[in-house]
């Protein structure tokens, strides 16, 4: 990646899902890497099943914490469906990296919309790098399901360049001593995923 | 050293820097996490007041035996402490006192949108706008500095956006707290009878006069000139926005948006031909500015409502009302919802069938509004529930006997629903009220309050008694109720509203996310495919783990879906197990 030019990753997904963390170590792992680095997300109601975002910018010298649209790099979706509620953030060359988990909604839950089908073809169309992750079974083969968010890290360190020993070392920080092992490896599961 | 902080966190660890060790606050989105934060640092002393006024006099009551002290609120609570922040900008303040307002544009986790710069004006109290975490941090500091030289109240506005966002900030060494506390006898200064308040009321415009000249030269009101064809005013966090989208523009970025540097404002339009206000909500600065007799372009382009972002700003300036490339898709929405085997669930469950009017109010039960459960009917602010209640049933008289109800969380009640509790009983009202105890500030994230017995700082305190305390305000009919037995809650209930006079029910069930409460974990339900007739009942509960799954249809069977759930998320709490007739979850 561009060094100089503030670059956008946007983290989506459902209230539970570990995004904010997520957002966290990947600001923290930025901030070691020298970028400046700003982010912003909004929380309160969050916890209660609802939609949460997380908008991540790095480069020289950042001014906004939020992206505007059709302007974001990167976008992680942790929920499959909801990749499709952020599109309009995206640039043309953006990539994408979803994870396979859905989490209904409530209209989907009552019968009364049906989850969206075929997200993968619809954006496949559309952009160019695609990537879907069964974060969780990676993250259940690694030792915890509650890792799934470390597993899409891993996977979108990818795109970054970022050196592997800052992530370790921001993944050692960012859990308790018992937590590492497990994370350090859900983080590899998403890099060879 | 250099550390990744939120506009919150760094507002905390800023008040810590500058050596003060006193706050109170009454938790609020976005403003929350600052006295959380500040609670963690050694030798603070900081609580949680039962609201918002509380929370300012106390801090006036230390600021006024010496101490710098710092009260917290989102913007709403500002309304409520209004009373106490308009006087003590008479009295002063003696040692020092900073009021932090964080404010929410675009409604994230509020029920309106106001713009409290607005009450630096109506007050006449100076009022500060960081953009970011490291102005969070200077800012406040900056902001007792002004407290203690002028004597005056200081307001430190925030933003969700600014409270919210993290970026890098410098720590620096923490000065050590100074105790100047003394017992001082001003009556000229602090009793505000008439008498003296008038006289006090000529200090305040001296002092206003004072801070204009002040601002002059603030080092925080900043002027970048570029270039000189087109300059932005703005402040807070507009101005990363506009920076964004527009780095080669001349700028004045104001740290004090209260009272405005009239001066460096002429200055600036003397330097640039065209100006524009990029400011979130109402035009606070621009009607100043074009009140100086200054052309400037403000609200004629950009929005009212809602926060900013920088593609608002640039489509604003450039009049480009862009059609986007990739259309909106049209998916399921997904508003928050109450959590698996929430208590609230079953009461408002309840209550949607009873068909009564339920005045709600502000906490995570205010989601039951909702489909499926339907449970609630109005919210206005903390406490209303109460007294609109009452206020219906004397209206509706005969029309309305049975069929008012008043729900309000534990923390609700303390921090405003007991004066109207009060009057009820006082003033003879027929409504039920049912006070939500989950034992906990909720919605907030689960913060300390009188009835939890402990303090923020983590002290076993005095435990309020709900019951004793609602029998002694006059109310007669008083049950304590389970809310996930069903039955019970329905018949008290039923009964309650069917009794003459006043009556409380204490819904009393411990939050599912309340960590101290000793949650027994039931195990997870399951639906028997066999049994479950697709009648879609368990459904009506809103329940996040109860979803409908289509099935093929069997000869002989109307059957079309049964129910499932997911058992990752069941609680066990049963409500389902009870409204199933068919015996098919267990």
């Amino acid at each position: 990646m561009d060094s100089i030019k503030t670059k956008s990753i946007l983290l989506a997904g459902v209230g539970g899902q570990g995004i904010l963390r997520a957002s966290d170590i990947m600001c923290e792992a930025l901030m070691e890497a020298g970028f400046d680095v700003k982010k912003s997300e909004v929380h309160g109601m969050a916890q209660r099943g609802g939609c949460v975002t997380s908008h991540v910018r790095f480069g020289r010298k950042v001014y906004s914490p939020l992206a505007k649209l059709e302007s974001v790099d990167i976008l992680i979706s942790f929920e499959k469906m909801e990749a499709l509620r952020y599109l309009n953030y995206l640039n043309n060359d953006a990539s994408i990296i979803i994870n396979s988990e859905k989490i209904y909604p409530p209209a989907v839950n009552m019968g009364d919309l049906p989850y969206p089908e075929d997200i993968i073809k619809f954006l496949k169309e559309r952009y160019k790098s695609i990537k879907e992750i069964n974060a969780v079974e990676l993250a259940q083969k690694a030792g915890n399901i509650k890792a799934a968010n470390v597993v899409l890290l891993g996977a979108v360190s990818n795109l970054m360049e970022i050196n592997s020993t800052i992530w370790e070392k921001i993944i050692k920080k960012s859990f308790p001593e018992k937590l590492i092992k497990m994370n350090l490896a859900a983080f590899q599961m998403g890099i060879s995923a | 050293m250099k550390v990744l902080m939120s506009g919150n966190e760094a507002i905390a660890r800023g008040v810590f820097e500058a050596g003060v060790r006193f706050a109170a606050a009454y938790p609020g989105t976005p403003s929350t996490e600052i006295l959380e934060e500040f609670s963690k640092y050694e030798g603070v002393y900081a609580e949680w007041s039962p609201n918002e006024k509380v929370a300012v006099e106390v801090a006036i009551g230390a600021a006024l035996a010496g101490e710098k002290a710092l009260a917290v609120m989102k913007h709403v609570g500002v309304n409520v402490a209004a009373d106490p922040i308009f006087t003590v900008s008479y009295t002063g303040t003696n040692g020092a006192l900073v009021i932090v307002s964080a404010d929410d544009p675009s409604l994230h986790s509020s029920q309106n949108e106001q713009d409290n710069r607005n009450y630096a004006k109506f007050a006449k109290i100076p009022m500060l706008e960081p953009a970011d975490a490291q102005e969070a941090k200077e800012f406040v500091k900056l902001a007792f500095t002004i407290s203690e030289k002028f004597d005056t109240p200081v307001f430190l506005r925030s933003t969700t956006r600014v409270s919210h966002s993290k970026s890098l900030v410098t720590l620096e060494e923490p000065s050590a707290h100074q105790d100047k506390t003394a017992i001082t006898y001003k009556p000229e200064k602090f009793v505000m009878v008439p008498a003296m308040a008038r006289l006090r009321r000529i200090e305040v415009e001296k002092r206003l006069v004072k801070l204009k000249e002040f601002t002059e030269t603030f080092s925080e009101n900043k002027m970048e000139i570029n270039d000189p064809d087109v300059g932005i005013i703005t402040a807070g966090m507009p101005y990363n926005y506009a920076k964004d989208v527009f780095p080669n523009y001349s700028y004045l970025k104001l740290g004090m948006v209260y009272p405005l540097p009239e001066k460096l404002i002429r200055e600036f339009a003397s330097k640039v031909k065209k100006i524009f206000v990029v400011e979130e909500l109402d035009p606070f600065l621009e009607e100043q500015i074009k009140a100086m007799g200054i052309k400037v372009t403000g609200k004629e382009i950009f929005p009212y409502t809602n926060e900013f972002d920088p593609g608002i700003i640039e489509n604003a300036i450039n009049k480009s009302a862009k059609t986007l490339t990739v259309p909106v898709q049209a998916i399921p929405s997904r508003p928050p919802n109450l959590c698996p085997g929430c208590p609230h669930r079953g009461l408002f469950y309840i209550l949607g069938k009873l068909k009564v009017f339920v005045t709600g109010d502000i906490g995570c039960y205010t989601l039951s509004f909702m489909k499926p459960l339907q449970g609630l009917h109005s919210c206005i602010c903390m406490g209303a529930s109460i007294g609109m209640a009452h206020g219906m049933s004397k209206a509706l008289k005969e029309k309305g006997k049975g069929k008012i109800v008043g729900v309000i969380g534990d923390s609700t009640f303390i921090h405003s629903g007991i004066t109207p509790l009060l009057n009820m009983a006082y003033n003879k009202s027929n409504a039920l009220i049912i006070i939500c105890d989950n034992s906990t500030t909720a919605m907030t994230g689960m913060q300390e309050h009188p009835a939890t017995g402990y303090t923020l700082l983590g002290e076993k305190t005095k435990q309020l008694d709900l019951k004793v305390l609602v029998s002694a305000l006059g109310i007669e009919n008083i049950k304590i109720i389970d809310p996930y037995d069903l039955k019970e809650t329905r018949n008290a209930i039923k009964e309650e509203l069917a009794k003459e006079g006043a009556s409380v029910i204490i819904s009393q069930r411990p939050c599912v996310l309340f960590k101290r409460a000793k949650l027994k974990t039931a195990k997870s339900l399951k639906v028997d495919p066999d049994k479950c007739t697709g009648c879609k009942v368990c459904l009506g509960l809103g329940c996040p783990p109860i979803y409908w799954q289509k099935i093929e249809k069997n000869e002989g069977s109307k059957r079309e879906g049964i129910s499932v759930i997911d058992e990752n998320l069941c609680t066990g709490c049963g409500l389902c197990r009870q409204i199933c007739k068919f015996e098919a979850i267990s």
